[in-house]
């Protein structure tokens, strides 16, 4: 009976337990976020979205920070395409599986926990100064490049992984040759996982500071061309709050920022559960 | 696809043309290896063109794995090995002339779990012909057409040609596998125990439609359920694992009914009447 009694108490403290850790968790998103909201919203009107800052308090608008970060993000998402689902696909089709593979997985894996800073200095470094790129979207779009190509690589590896072999064998039983069936069955079943990564990527290098800081600069200018330079939403409110300039303004731009994110993963998160529901 | 076809014929052994009427693939002492696991050993058997053959035998005898030599999809297995002789229409699979893309679109295969592309129905029948460069709309289109007829789908789906293929049930999608593999028009079609992950309506359609295909293409089946080995089968093949570790082999091969009535081995006796497998 008492080994009974100690057993209920174990169970039902651990279960306060976990009670207490799930309500501080949403405790404290849910504070983050009404913080930003709250201090925000204030700012938010068409005229900070679409117009130029002015004065030496910046007011006005960001506009060209959403121009920047929007451009730079974008740069460097089509840059990285390309190269990570070649990479992918090579990984998961055509290498032969060994030491080499193994090694370039774990590159692939160290590249994506370098610190984003690191990543910065060496976009300063190499893109910046080495090849002269200057402070411009270029440069921030190869070294973000940088930072998502090990995320789109492997959610692209592991989702062609994830097609089943015997669609596969259906594909290899018709006559198909190996190319075919990688480009005509594979890839195409593969693709909302893969442009789910995309975007994850994505959302996370619109969040980045450190990488662009280094290499788009801290201008406030609307670029036009790759080569121009541009301050992105997270230097701009990172100059803002640190330097004391406009604290309502950083709000402002901080609660856009994370509206956009939040859009960014509830757009890839709607894509695969409308995958799921086709493939039923 | 036809040049393939006469190109066989005319290289075909002379001894062989005599009988190629009558038998389509011809195995001489095959062993099969997985790395150093020898899965079968010494398998010898003429199987008939025009005429349904049934593999039987317990689980892990090898009936998949031989199954797969004939259209040499264990080639896509890393470290397989095969030893002897599969000559179709007397030309050695094996050969070092033979493209294995090639010969699968001869050999079609069934699997058992129906696995239609994710694509609509249209697309996944005209999906072997567009491999092979069939590009015209309207030739396209008569292919699907013929094929779903040919597998006895086409009054079922033709006003949902655009529908997605895994939206049928399992024994449409089923029936539309056999249909994609027949739009490539081989003349061999492999089936891995295609109807045991469908309702029994749909089996009964695609026993009925092996007895239609059988004047065209030679069908070899594999089967668990002995009455639909009795009951669709010209030829039946008992292969057995006798010791765990040990090679399989072939026990016994004849004809569907001398083997379900009067079995010459003991083993196939008690195979067939239950008493283990
Ligand atoms: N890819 C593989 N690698 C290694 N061994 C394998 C592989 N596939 C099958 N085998 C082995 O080969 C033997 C024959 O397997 P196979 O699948 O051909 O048997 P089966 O008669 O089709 O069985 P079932 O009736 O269960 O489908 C088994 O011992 C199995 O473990
Ligand atoms: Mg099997």
């Amino acid at each position: 009976m008492a080994r009974r009694d100690s057993k209920d108490l174990a169970n039902r403290v651990a279960l306060t337990g976990f009670w207490i850790a799930a309500l501080t968790t949403v405790f404290i998103l849910g504070a983050v976020i009404v913080y930003v909201f709250v201090n925000g919203i204030g700012e938010i009107s068409l005229e900070f979205i679409f117009t130029k800052p002015h004065g030496v308090n910046a007011e006005g608008g960001i506009w060209p920070m959403i121009v920047a970060t929007l451009y730079v993000t974008g740069l460097a998402m089509l840059i990285v395409t390309p190269i990570a689902v070649l990479a992918a696909v090579y990984l998961a089709e055509y290498a032969v599986q060994g030491q080499l593979v193994r090694t370039i997985r774990f590159a692939a894996d160290t590249l994506a926990s370098v610190p984003s800073i690191v990543m910065g200095l060496f976009g300063l470094a190499f893109f910046v100064e080495a090849l002269k790129l200057e402070f411009s979207v270029l440069s921030g779009a190869l070294a973000l490049s940088f930072l998502m190509l090990p995320i789109v690589m492997r959610t692209t590896e592991e989702a062609i992984r994830a097609v089943p072999k015997y669609i596969r064998w259906g594909s290899y039983g018709l006559g198909a040759t190996k190319w075919q069936t990688v480009s005509r069955i594979v890839l195409p079943s593969a693709a909302p996982r893969i442009i789910t990564g995309i975007i994850l990527a994505t959302g996370r290098a619109v969040g980045e500071t450190a990488v662009v800081i280094f290499t788009m600069g801290t201008m406030i200018y609307t670029p036009v061309l790759p080569t121009d330079p541009g301050r992105s939403m997270t230097v701009h409110l990172y100059q803002m709050a640190m330097e004391g300039i406009n604290l309502p303004a950083a709000f402002g731009t901080a609660l856009l920022l994370m509206v956009m994110i939040l859009a960014f993963n509830l757009f890839a998160r709607w894509l695969l559960r409308r995958n799921r529901r086709m493939q039923g | 696809m036809t040049d393939t076809l006469s190109q066989s014929t005319s290289q075909a052994a002379p001894d062989v043309v005599a009988e190629e009427a009558t038998v389509k693939i011809r195995v001489r002492d095959l062993d099969f290896y997985y790395d150093d696991f020898n899965a079968l050993t010494g398998i010898t058997c003429d199987i008939k063109a025009q005429a349904v053959t049934a593999f039987i035998g317990p689980s892990g005898c090898g009936k998949s794995t031989f199954l797969r030599c004939f259209n040499r999809m264990n080639d896509l297995i890393p470290g397989t090995r095969v030893v002897g002789t599969v000559l179709l229409d007397g030309q050695d699979i094996y050969g070092p002339d033979v493209d294995p893309v090639d010969l699968r679109r001869r050999v079609g295969m069934i699997f058992q779990q129906p696995n239609p592309f994710p694509m609509s129905i249209y697309d996944n029948v005209a999906y072997g012909p567009r491999l092979h460069g069939v590009k015209k709309k309207s030739d396209l289109d008569d292919i699907v057409k013929t094929s779903l007829k040919r597998a006895n789908l086409w009054k079922e789906v033709k006003d949902i040609l655009d529908r997605g293929g895994l939206t049928l049930s399992g024994g449409q999608q089923q029936r539309l596998c056999i249909a994609r593999v027949l739009a490539v028009q081989p003349d061999v079609l492999l089936m891995d125990e295609p109807c045991s992950a469908i309702d029994p309506t749909s089996v009964q359609k695609i026993e009925d439609l092996m007895a239609e295909l059988k004047s065209t293409v030679t069908i070899i089946i594999v089967t668990h359920n002995m009455q639909q080995a009795a009951r669709v089968s010209d030829d039946t093949a008992f292969f057995l694992q006798e010791v765990m570790g040990e090679p399989a082999h072939l026990v016994e091969f004849g004809r569907t009914a001398e083997i379900f009535t009067s079995p010459k081995d003991k083993r196939t006796e008690d195979y067939i009447t239950g008493r283990f497998g």
